[in-house]
């Protein structure tokens, strides 16, 4: 069974998992604009995530299940930043424009539409 | 089905459970609103990670450590499902 010291653990980071994933929907709901929405989710919702995922490594300690919580924190911090770099490439490519007057760098008068790669350019 | 939980635990892995669902359907409102596609995307993003949350603390709730894969598959399709999203969003710009 459990011991008293595995279910504290467990539950403080049950209390902090809560707390992140509160915090990362909160910032979805009010930010301004998709890139500052896809910056508080994919950190502090994954945070979260990991969080959870460790109350299980340690709740499932002696036998069970703990390796394939760790082996899911691994998975969640290489692929969050993956899929968050993709989204906001994918929103630049289609135009959406940043909230409050702020510009790309480099780009003064902020035409997001021209690709930052060049590949365009070479076949032109 | 949490009689065995010791503590505190039973309680807080309950309000876990009620914080996550609640958070997923608050996500739900930026998947109807949200103003452009890239919104949508992420929110179904947090979603997915939400998901995976909810499928940890049903591990913990019921001891059944059979949802810890569960939810690590699910963290995959989420994954992929963002990834294939975003390249068919961007595809079909560049088509159009």
């Amino acid at each position: 069974m459990v011991s008293t010291l595995q279910a504290a653990v467990t539950t403080a980071l049950v209390v902090v998992g809560s707390f992140f994933l509160f915090v990362g929907t909160v910032g979805l709901l009010r930010l301004p604009d998709v890139y500052n929405r896809m910056h508080a989710t994919s950190k502090a919702t994954t945070l979260g995530a990991a969080s959870m995922f460790l109350a299980a490594t340690v709740y499932f300690t002696p036998a069970g299940q703990s390796l394939t919580a760790i082996v899911g924190i691994v998975f969640l911090f290489i692929t969050a930043p993956t899929g968050a770099h993709m989204i906001s490439r994918s929103a630049q490519r289609m135009g959406v424009e940043f909230a409050l007057g702020a510009t790309w760098p480099g780009m003064p008068d902020s035409r997001p539409d021209e690709p930052a790669d060049g590949e365009e350019q070479a076949e032109a | 089905m949490a009689t065995e939980l010791p503590g505190l635990l039973g309680p807080v892995v309950f309000a876990g459970l009620l914080v996550a669902s609640g958070l997923t359907l608050l996500a739900g409102y930026r998947v109807i609103v949200g103003p452009t596609t890239p919104d949508r995307v992420v929110a179904l993003d947090v979603i997915a990670t939400n998901v995976v949350a909810i499928a940890l603390l049903f591990a913990l709730q019921t001891g059944e450590a059979l949802f810890v894969d569960v939810s690590l598959v699910l963290a995959i399709i989420g994954f992929v499902s963002t990834v294939a999203v975003a390249r068919y969003v961007t595809e079909g710009d560049i088509i159009e």
